[in-house]
């Protein structure tokens, strides 16, 4: 009985990531190609994906890499980068069945991506980790083809494509941050600060020479925190953020 | 720096599991600090904003007018609440049109 539904909530995981899979797909083969131009191995990008499963963190250490910057630099920028998923983790902990063995926990914090999160997070009732599985045994293989996939390809892609590809993870980005922006003022000002901020670090003769993942640790921090002192959020707005 | 990318693979993945493993393994109570929940939840948005601008109006190779037009296909697509796949090629095909018009004119 218990094995049985188990069993299918695995599948339904399984069905409900297949969407998520093919957006990966796309998203993480402009990885590959970006992570092979930059000088990577085919071996080192899918690698890289395989166990980060994360877009935001693995862009920036993507250039860090590039760049040699120094090991604390790309620890700071994961940290920050991917606090959220800290918050993800939080709330997930409140939702696991009670009862579970704590082995779960380790498991279900491996495959803790937005969109898995936004998944099992949805869910009536508490969360069978069988759920979260089923989702991460589509999502992440998605996730890791597509940086093979865009690796491989990355060698023979002609240069217009490539440059027009170039601008596939922005526009995921920002599919992410506009409607939530369109309709809350606070998350509104927060993206516009965070671009003001950004961009005048990319402008500014002595600042532009500061690499790119400490302006993102500086400019996240300074703008989520001042958000968080002026406009502390109400209970029920986190539902917005977890889609 | 070969021998070296897996030195920097171990330091993400660890320190990006690290961040998903530990609330969920040590913290089974709820946060109730308002202001570190509201941090945590501007926090993608924030991140996300900056790392998209101004880095997408540079990354086509043609430079910032094929950027420009990637950026505001993304912005309108986005605005209509499209899925994150149809807003990313609305972005990628702005480029290349914007692009083959470019080398037309040049």
């Amino acid at each position: 009985m218990e094995q049985n539904t188990n069993k299918q909530q695995f599948m339904q995981g399984l069905r409900d990531g297949v969407p998520v899979s093919l957006g990966y797909f796309a998203v993480s083969f402009t990885f590959g190609m970006m992570a092979v131009a930059g000088g990577m191995s085919v071996w080192q990008a899918t690698l890289l994906s395989l166990t980060n499963i994360t877009s935001a963190g693995q862009f920036a250490g993507l250039e860090i890499i590039i760049a040699c910057g120094s090991l604390w630099e790309m620890a700071l920028t994961q940290l920050v980068i991917n606090l959220r998923y800290s918050l993800m983790s939080f709330s997930v902990s409140q939702k696991l069945q009670k009862n579970i063995p704590s082995g779960h926990r380790f498991l279900v914090a491996f495959g803790m991506t937005d969109e898995i999160f936004g998944l099992s997070i949805s869910r009536s009732g508490k969360l069978n980790p069988w759920y979260h599985y089923g989702a991460m045994c589509a999502a992440i293989p998605g996730w890791t083809l597509g940086t093979f996939v865009g690796a491989m390809a990355g060698n023979i892609m002609p240069g217009f494509l490539s440059s027009a590809l170039s601008v596939a993870i922005y526009g995921m980005f920002l599919a992410l941050i506009i409607p939530p922006a369109k309709k809350h003022r606070p998350v509104r000002a927060v993206v516009a600060g965070a671009m003001a901020i950004s961009a005048v670090f990319a402008v500014v003769p002595v600042l532009n020479r500061i690499s790119s993942g400490f302006v993102i640790i500086f400019t996240t921090l300074i703008v989520a925190g001042a958000a968080a002192y002026f406009c502390p959020i109400g209970d029920g707005e986190e539902e917005t953020h977890e889609s | 720096m070969n021998h070296s990318v897996y030195v920097y693979i171990l330091v993400m993945a660890g320190v990006t599991y690290l961040i998903r493993m530990l609330p969920l393994v040590l913290f089974k109570k709820e946060i109730t600090s308002p202001f570190v929940k509201s941090f945590l939840f501007y926090v993608p948005y924030a991140c996300l904003a900056a790392m998209t601008f101004p880095a997408i109006l540079t990354a086509p190779s043609s430079g910032m007018i094929a950027g420009a037009a990637g950026l505001g296909a993304a912005l309108i697509a986005a605005y209509r609440e499209k899925s994150l796949l149809t807003v990313a090629l609305c972005a990628c095909v702005a480029v290349f049109v914007a692009e083959q018009i470019l080398g037309f004119l040049g």
